[in-house]
This record gives structure tokens, C-alpha cells and sequence, in this order.
């Protein structure tokens, strides 16, 4: 069954992209998932500067998922430039997570970053001050960011929106009033672990953010939200570590999914959701189109027939 | 898995500038030569230290994490990680271990393993100084073992590359090296000279912060291979092409070069 899929301006082989953060420090990693099924990747988020990010412990595996605070590690765009150039090699589409503290730092970073296929904005992190949701959780920031960015590139901006607010749709509609092309929900939720042997906190950061299956219901309710309350796609991730997962979010509005954590458990995961979907789609003689937001057409058919 | 509490049952003063810890992880870390745990020193930081014993590990003194460590006495506690990534594959019934410095520490479990099922093992060790040679009984208790000191303090004086030469590389049926990044690049630029680097393995050292193969920050190139989960333990012809010994890479991702 064809995979192929129009996804926030991108035309991508098959919905499952590589997520930010995830093995994207170098470009010959990115293609090295890209190899192994990835429709598109992205890439580690990039600043102005070179950061080290905060001190291990940085990400743990926990029971019910993964808990991490990295802090935005990177060695500044003048210097990422040389991967993003080998990433590009990979023959997918290579999308740049980027990040600033405000309007001027995001379009230096985007316009130091020429070549990558669209820009991800990161207005979502949860653990480095001064940066990600401290942006993203205000509505007028994320519109100017967008803006910003917008108004300096020819390709498509995406913003990544933080579920760490009361009404995820505000943030995603500031985003598409500043032109993005395409919102991309989830990052990882506020969470702190804790060491009982010691009473410390496990994090090198105290605390970070939750990603892997814990965090799966609430990025499809978020998903489910803002593909109601938009015009632009939305782009589902959080959580999914098969194809059963992918079909969830796209029935709740996904037009494709990012993966995460889940290339702890192999870099296959790629080829086995692009699989498992191509499968599904086959059994149930459906296009891969006739998915996206089907969850909210059989809702309204429903309410229809009362 | 969250980092276990495991007691420090001995501190082990092995140089002025090295230390074995023996851990009470009886039971739950099995690891097998070559692997690694995360050593969390709590309020600290983390990192990877390769397994000296199968509950042990030995540390230089190089940095905040290991600084912190060396001031922990018996009693006190590490929170470890692990095992995590691949060990040496042993192969073969003659092996020939290449040990540089603190690279020792996931090399004297394999000597002793390699001797315990019968192997015959030949150590290369390399070392600074008289005072930092450790682990010369264990390495003498498995096998014939020559040893260099750069200064010429203690055995042939030069590097442990010069030990090489006069030994038939080719009667070994596997070749173990880790150690310095430099000293490792040498030792395999020798054995693809004697056409022999499929028969070797090598552990890399990168900066890792994860240690479970998601994060990415020790993927080396040019495949993008996890040295954290993909090794550390490589074979010597797929590292042929690779960056080791060009640039290694910092905490922020930044390319370091090596030395050429």
C-alpha cells in the first residue's frame, strides 16, 4: 500500500520521521536512521551557541517511560552546518529543530542553517531556561517566533508545541496566525524522578521532561484538539513505538508522526510502523488519507444519527 | 533502569592517579568484559566506566565526576547504570591483548576470562611511568606479558607499540586493544598493515550522556554507529574509515580534532 504523504509542505515516502533530539547530533547518524525507514528526520535542536547542555544523569529509562533533561546540547549553527550537509545526503528530507530566546536568535539560527528541507521550532522544551516553553507557552511569543522564522526562509515552517499548558489549541492557533505550516504535538511533559536510596533527584537537572508510552494519551488528546481547532496539519508525536500507535494519532488528526524514544528499542522501529500501517491500510482497504482525523468524522456521524 | 545503589565495598589505591572500587552488586549487574556502567556520583555528574571486575571498576583521576569518586570511602555508595553495550567477542585460542594506561580496565577481565577456559594470552601493556603500572599480577597470571613505560622507568623503555615489532603478529588469533585514542590509532594502523584488522577489536571512549542509544552524543562517523550501544567494542576494520584518531566530539556536539 502507498505510504507516500503530503505532510505540513513536505512530501514524505512514508509518515514516520525521525523526532528531535533522538541521535540527530551528527548527520552521518541522521542518515543512518533515514537508511534504516525514517520518511524524514530531524535534527538535534541548534542555537546560536555551542551548549553543553546540563550534567548526568541526563536521560534514564524509567517503567513506564523515558525521563530526560538534556539541555539543549549542540555546538551552535556555524558549526552544525557541516552536519546538516551530510544529513542531507540521506535522501529524505531533513528538517532543522531549531532554537533561540527570541525573535532575532531563532531567524539568525534559520537563516545560518540554509539547506534543511523545513525548520522544526523548538518553543517547547521543558528544562532550559530562558528557552523553549518559556517561549511556547505564550501565545503572542510563539505567533512572533513563527513570524520571525516565516519571514526568513522559503521552505515550511513547523512549530512544536509544549502539552505543558492549560489550552494546547491557543498556542497552536498563535503559530498558525504566524504563518506556520504545520503544528507538531507533543514534547515531553514536566517530570521529576527520584533517587530513595539518596533522596536525590535523579536528573543532573533536578527535573526534565516525560516521553515513551506514559506519555501517548495525552499527546493524542492534544493531536485530537488541535486538528479541530486548525487549518494546518498537525504532526503527531509522543509515545508511538508501533504502527498500532501511528494509526491512533493519525486517526486523531495526524497527517504523520514523529518517533521518539522508542529507537531504544531498535532503529527498525521505522520500517516496522511504515510496515504495519501499509499492512493495516491493506486489510481494511483504506488510503493512508482516509486515516487522518477519521476519529472525529466517526464522532460527528455518531452525534449525526442522534 | 534507574540507577541502583551499589555500596562501595573496597577502594583499591591501584597508581597515585587510579583506583579500583569493588561494588556490592552481587546478584544484579552481570556484566562480561568489555561493557560498561553509568557511575552516577550523586550531585555530581555521571559517566561511563568500563568493568575491571564483574562488580568492580577502576577510575583515573581525570575530571569533576572522578575528583568526586576519589574522595568516597568503603561504606559510602555509586549509583550504577548498566551493564550497557556489547563486550569483546572472544575468538580463537591464542589472543594478544594491547592495554594503554586506565584502557587496562576492560582488558585485565578479559585476559582472565581468555585464561580461566584455557586460551593462550599474551599481554602488550603500555604505561607512563614505574608508578602507574597496576594490574600486572592479574595480567601475569594470565599469560606471557611485556611491559613499557615511555620513560623507561620500568621495562622496555618507549611506547607499547614498539612491543609490537618484535613479536609474529599472525600466530594470534584475535587481537584486544584499548587505551589511549592516539596509541589505539597506532595499533591499528600496524595490524591493517599485517592486513589483520578483522581480527582485531578496539573500545572507544566518547562522550556519552544517555548510555542507552537514544540521545546520539557519541555516534561516530562515518556510519553513525552508538558507541554506547552499538559498542564501545568495535572490530578494527570497521573503524578503518572512521573518525578514531581524527576528532572526537565534545559535550555540545562540537568536532575536537585529535592530532593530525
Amino acid at each position: 500500500m502507498r505510504l507516500t504523504v503530503e505532510a505540513g509542505g513536505l512530501t514524505l515516502q512514508n509518515p514516520t520521521i525521525l523526532a528531535a533530539g533522538i541521535l540527530g547530533t551528527t548527520g552521518a547518524s541522521l542518515k543512518r536512521v533515514a537508511s534504516m525507514g525514517a520518511g524524514a528526520v530531524v535534527t538535534k535542536s541548534i542555537g546560536v551557541e555551542p551548549r553543553y547542555g546540563h550534567p548526568n544523569p541526563s536521560m534514564i529509562k524509567l517503567e513506564c517511560g523515558y525521563i530526560n533533561a538534556m539541555g539543549l546540547p549542540n555546538p551552535s549553527y556555524r558549526e552544525f552546518l557541516q552536519e546538516l550537509e551530510v544529513a542531507r545526503q540521506a535522501g529524505v528530507p531533513v528538517i532543522a529543530s531549531i532554537f533561540g530566546a527570541n525573535e532575532a536568535e531563532f531567524r539568525e539560527v534559520a537563516e545560518g542553517l540554509p539547506g534543511a528541507s523545513a525548520y522544526e521550532l523548538n518553543v517547547s522544551c521543558p528544562h532550559a531556561k530562558g528557552y523553549g516553553m518559556q517561549l511556547g507557552t505564550d501565545p503572542a511569543l510563539v505567533e512572533a517566533v513563527t513570524r520571525a522564522v516565516k519571514g526568513a526562509v522559503d521552505v515550511p515552517v513547523w512549530v512544536k508545541l509544549t502539552p505543558n499548558v492549560t489550552d494546547i489549541t491557543a498556542i497552536g492557533r498563535a503559530a498558525q496566525d504566524g504563518g506556520a505550516d504545520a503544528v507538531v504535538a507533543i514534547n515531553t511533559v514536566k517530570a521529576m524522578t527520584i533517587d530513595i536510596d539518596s533522596g536525590y533527584p535523579i536528573l543532573g537537572n533536578i527535573s526534565g521532561g516525560l516521553s515513551g508510552p506514559a506519555i501517548k494519551p495525552i499527546a493524542v488528546k492534544c493531536v485530537y484538539e488541535l486538528y479541530e481547532a486548525l487549518d494546518i496539519p498537525v504532526i503527531g508525536v509522543g509515545g508511538i513505538s508501533n504502527w498500532a500507535d501511528a494509526v491512533e494519532f493519525l486517526m486523531a488528526g495526524a497527517s504523520a508522526v514523529e518517533i521518539g524514544s522508542a529507537v531504544y528499542d531498535g532503529l527498525e522501529v521505522f520500517a516496522s510502523v511504515s510496515m504495519g500501517l501499509s499492512d493495516y491500510l491493506e486489510r481494511k482497504n483504506m488510503k493512508l488519507e482516509d486515516l487522518v482525523g477519521l476519529s472525529h468524522r466517526v464522532v460527528k456521524h455518531e452525534a449525526h444519527k442522534c | 533502569m534507574r540507577p541502583i545503589s551499589a555500596k562501595i565495598l573496597k577502594v583499591i589505591d591501584e597508581t597515585p592517579t587510579i583506583k579500583t572500587f569493588r561494588l556490592d552488586t552481587a546478584g544484579w549487574l552481570k556484566g562480561k568484559p568489555g561493557q560498561f556502567v553509568m557511575v552516577w556520583a550523586r550531585g555530581v555528574d555521571e559517566v561511563p566506566m568500563a568493568l575491571s571486575y564483574e562488580d568492580g571498576i577502576t577510575v583515573q583521576r581525570v575530571g569533576e565526576a572522578t575528583e568526586a569518586m576519589f574522595r568516597l570511602k568503603e561504606g559510602d555508595t555509586l549509583g550504577i547504570r548498566g551493564p550497557y553495550g556489547n563486550g569483546w567477542e572472544l575468538v580463537g585460542d591464542n589472543i594478544l591483548i594491547i592495554s594503554g594506561g586506565v584502557g587496562s580496565a576492560p582488558l585485565a577481565p578479559l585476559a582472565e576470562k581468555a585464561a580461566a577456559i584455557g586460551v593462550q594470552v599474551t599481554v602488550l601493556a603500555g604505561y607512563r611511568t614505574k608508578e602507574e603500572v597496576h594490574f600486572e599480577t592479574r595480567y601475569r597470571k594470565a599469560g606471557k606479558t611485556l611491559i613499557s613505560t615511555d620513560d623507561g622507568s620500568y621495562g622496555h623503555k618507549g611506547f607499547v607499540t614498539d612491543l609490537m615489532r618484535d613479536i609474529d603478529l599472525s600466530m594470534y588469533t584475535q587481537i584486544y586493544c584499548c587505551g589511549p585514542e592516539k596509541m589505539m590509532y597506532r595499533v591499528l594502523g600496524i595490524l591493517d598493515g599485517h592486513k589483520m584488522a578483522d581480527r582485531s577489536q578496539f573500545s572507544l571512549q566518547r562522550h556519552m550522556k544517555c548510555g542507552i542509544g537514544v540521545c546520539g552524543s557519541c555516534c561516530i562517523d562515518p556510519d553513525g554507529l552508538r558507541v554506547c550501544r552499538d559498542g564501545p567494542v568495535f572490530r578494527g576494520d570497521t573503524l578503518i574509515s572512521s573518525e578514531l584518531g581524527r576528532y572526537a566530539r565534545d559535550g555540545s556536539g562540537r568536532r575536537l580534532k585529535l592530532w593530525l
